[in-house]
């Protein structure tokens, strides 16, 4: 039997500009991917794909919900960033989100009926606080006893889910609720203020905006920033040129950690407005794929969590209109991380084909 | 971008321009659960045979998202909007109040804070009576197993139901509960029926959306009962019958009243005489002693001449719930948040 030899080769040119373009191809790819499987599944593919990038987006409600769902996206990928950058692999944001929420949702419940200008701050720092705090756990378990990030973060999503299943059934439920799984409804002055009548994006998008540029400054243009690249770098490096690698995996994970508990804040005071079990449709796992879509770029990661949170609004649309089944908004995003990563990979290594050898096996 | 923006236009408004009349349904699980979604699937499809045109957006989880869709069907032209899960409530309302002139329809809920919001669910409790019977002739172990979703009094209700009918055929009867916290959760409602046949029943029960409990139930060699829709060919040996809710007909019935403008506000909550819930076949397993005997209670359940909730009834702690020879009104079984005496552990809180 023949077998066809190939060997794999790091390219040492790769220029920076394809490297940003490639997420676009990937994006280009998936539409591509996505209207040959509507194409299967007995759809028009321009019409459906119309359905499912346009129409959701084609008037001011649209784009008010785009922007809505693209908050959180944004917000806890920026953190991400931090994280992914440094090499500590942070997977557990969705458990720093709900915990978040779970800090704020009980001072807002603290100041139920309680008017007053102080009330969302104070929400939305200790949520801040709250994330930060279980951040540091997987943290600090890895500076001092060389735990793996990435499963401790991971688990401690259940603890922080299984905390608030806890919580909402239990002693923070509404007691004129019929016993449902779901606290009071906040009152006035716990919930983000809405920027337009009649829309439901709130005010946490200039959290989020805020959030980006000091993440460029910190990123870009500090210190911390530049031994936050070079410890991802490379770990001996940093060590040598004397960077305090244990302190920053810490404040890598603060950082990301606050990050997503503000997100979970801004979900609980803004459009939810009760903690209850389904405060996130997986958003902190979602800002994986946002954070790699973006290249870990604070510009990148915003025009990534619009692609993302398109495809929810995409599944959606598509399904009223032309009955499609829902998932395929999961299907794309599996596509376009699928399709990028691939394509980094095509673009980082060069496949080689050395011909055909007699295999003797 | 002059163009782009002229065709995002065009689109708009040939979106909003469209008058054709429309009913939309909000879905907690996908349409294939062949239980609680499926059922009311059924009923859109019958919608639609009544030729009028009706879509569906289906596993829309509670929260955020929820509140998105209802107003996307709202705001994409539907006159007519069914939110077919309990978690819906407080988005249907606030939804309903910015768009006065389209109705809303909740399931299982209480709250009509609007005028375009109505309230409708089925009297599940009734079916519940008919399979404690069932299940107290026939375990055993004495035990019943229940896999219950969350703790709110419709599935309180559900589990009271079925043990004071199985404890008026069988006084030693026994019900243990677990509650998996969610509707439709086929892995956890699976390991939470293994679980129940471990602790020795041999009558599985579900409040959940699933088939899956049938199917360890039918694995295991237990009994078991089909919740929301005839699960039958799910479990064919295991199943002694299934509580069926057919929503087709209230469906038809308010779509068309909507599309010809005599929809009212309403709060309805219909049972086996109005055929809202309806009961599958018999499993001749049951012998066609037990069969008669049921369909006999299924019959007086129906005329009002068999009760659910007749007195005397016990809280587990022994308090009185109702009074000998009276019977529960709505208003407690709406606000049911207490079991009565027979079922093991405690409510949730």
């Amino acid at each position: 039997m023949e077998v066809q030899l190939i060997k794999i080769e790091k390219r040492n040119d790769v220029s920076r500009s394809i490297y940003l373009l490639t997420p676009i191809l990937a994006i280009f790819l998936t539409l591509f991917g996505g209207g040959i499987i509507f194409f299967a599944l007995g759809f028009n593919p321009i019409e459906a794909l119309k359905f499912f990038f346009i129409t959701p987006i084609s008037d001011l409600y649209g784009l008010s919900e785009l922007l809505l769902k693209a908050t959180p996206l944004c917000l806890i990928a920026i953190g991400l960033s931090f994280c992914f950058k440094s090499n500590n692999w942070n997977i557990g944001a969705e458990g720093q989100l709900i915990f978040g929420g779970i800090v704020g949702g009980g001072v807002a419940l603290l100041f139920y009926n309680h008017d007053g200008f102080y009330v969302l701050p104070i929400i939305i720092v200790s949520g801040a606080v709250g994330g930060m705090v279980f951040a540091m756990i997987p943290a600090i378990l890895k500076t001092f006893f060389n735990t793996n990030e990435i499963l401790v973060s991971l688990m401690l999503v259940y603890v922080a889910k299984l905390l608030l299943d806890y919580l909402v059934v239990g002693p923070w439920s509404n007691p004129e609720g019929f016993n449902f799984p779901e606290t009071r409804q906040f009152s006035a002055s716990a919930r983000m203020p809405i920027l337009f009548d009649g829309l439901r994006i709130h005010a946490g998008i200039f959290i989020t905006l805020v959030t980006v540029f000091l993440s460029w400054i910190i990123l870009y243009k500090t210190y911390l920033g530049f031994q936050i690249k070079v410890s991802g770098l490379s770990l001996k490096t940093a060590n040598y040129a004397g960077y305090k690698g244990k302190i920053m995996i810490i404040i890598v994970f603060m950082i990301s950690g606050a990050c997503a508990g503000i997100a979970g804040v801004g979900e609980i005071t803004g459009p939810i407005g009760q903690l209850h079990r389904n405060i996130s449709p997986d958003y902190g796992f979602t800002a994986i794929i946002v954070a790699f879509l973006g290249r870990l770029n604070p510009v990148g990661i915003i025009f990534a969590s619009l692609i993302v949170a398109l495809t929810y609004l995409g599944a959606e649309t598509a399904q009223i209109f032309l009955q499609i089944p829902k998932y395929t908004g999961q299907v794309f995003q599996g596509m376009i991380l699928f399709f990028l990563l691939a394509s980094d990979y095509l673009l980082f290594f060069k496949i080689k084909f050395l011909g055909l050898k007699k295999n003797d096996i | 971008m002059k163009y782009l923006i002229s065709v995002l236009f065009l689109l708009g408004l040939s979106i909003s321009a469209n008058a054709e009349f429309k009913v939309g349904f909000v879905y907690v699980g996908p349409v294939t659960d062949h239980g609680w979604t499926y059922q009311h699937d059924e009923g859109r499809k019958a919608v639609e045979a009544a030729g009028i045109k009706a879509t569906y957006v289906e596993s829309v989880q509670y929260g955020a998202d929820s509140e998105r869709v209802i107003r996307q069907l709202a705001q994409s032209g539907h006159d007519l909007i069914f939110t077919t899960s309990f978690g819906y409530m407080d988005p249907t309302n606030n939804v309903a109040k910015d768009f006065p002139n389209v109705k809303f329809e909740h399931a299982t809920g209480y709250k009509m804070d609007h005028p375009n919001v109505s309230v409708y669910s089925a009297r599940f409790y009734q079916g519940r009576t008919l399979l404690g019977h069932i299940a107290g002739k026939m375990t055993k172990t004495n035990t019943i197993g229940y896999i219950a979703s969350f703790p709110i009094p419709e599935v309180i209700r559900g589990i009271n139901a079925m043990t004071l009918a199985a404890q008026k055929v069988n006084p030693d009867i026994k019900t243990k509960i677990i509650w998996v916290f969610s509707w439709y959760d086929p892995g956890k409602e699976a390991e939470a029926a293994q679980a129940l046949i471990d602790q020795g029943a041999d009558i599985i029960m579900q409040h959940t959306d699933s088939t899956a409990a049938v199917q360890v139930a039918e694995k295991a060699g237990v009994w078991s009962f089909g919740q929301a829709s005839d699960m039958q060919k799910f479990a064919p040996k295991s199943i002694l019958t299934s509580i069926i809710d057919d929503w087709a007909p209230y469906y038809v019935e308010r779509s068309i009243a909507a599309r010809d403008g005599t929809w009212s506000q309403q709060n309805t909550w219909h049972g086996l005489k109005e055929g809202m819930v309806a009961m599958a076949p018999y499993n001749p397993a049951m012998g066609s002693d037990l069969v008669k005997e049921v369909e006999q209670l299924q019959k007086d359940l129906a005329s009002g001449k068999a009760n659910s909730f007749t007195g005397p009834i016990y809280d587990q702690k022994g308090n009185l719930l109702v009074a000998e020879g009276s019977v529960a009104d709505d208003g407690l079984l709406g606000g049911m948040k207490v079991y009565v005496k027979g079922v093991e552990g405690d409510v949730p809180q």
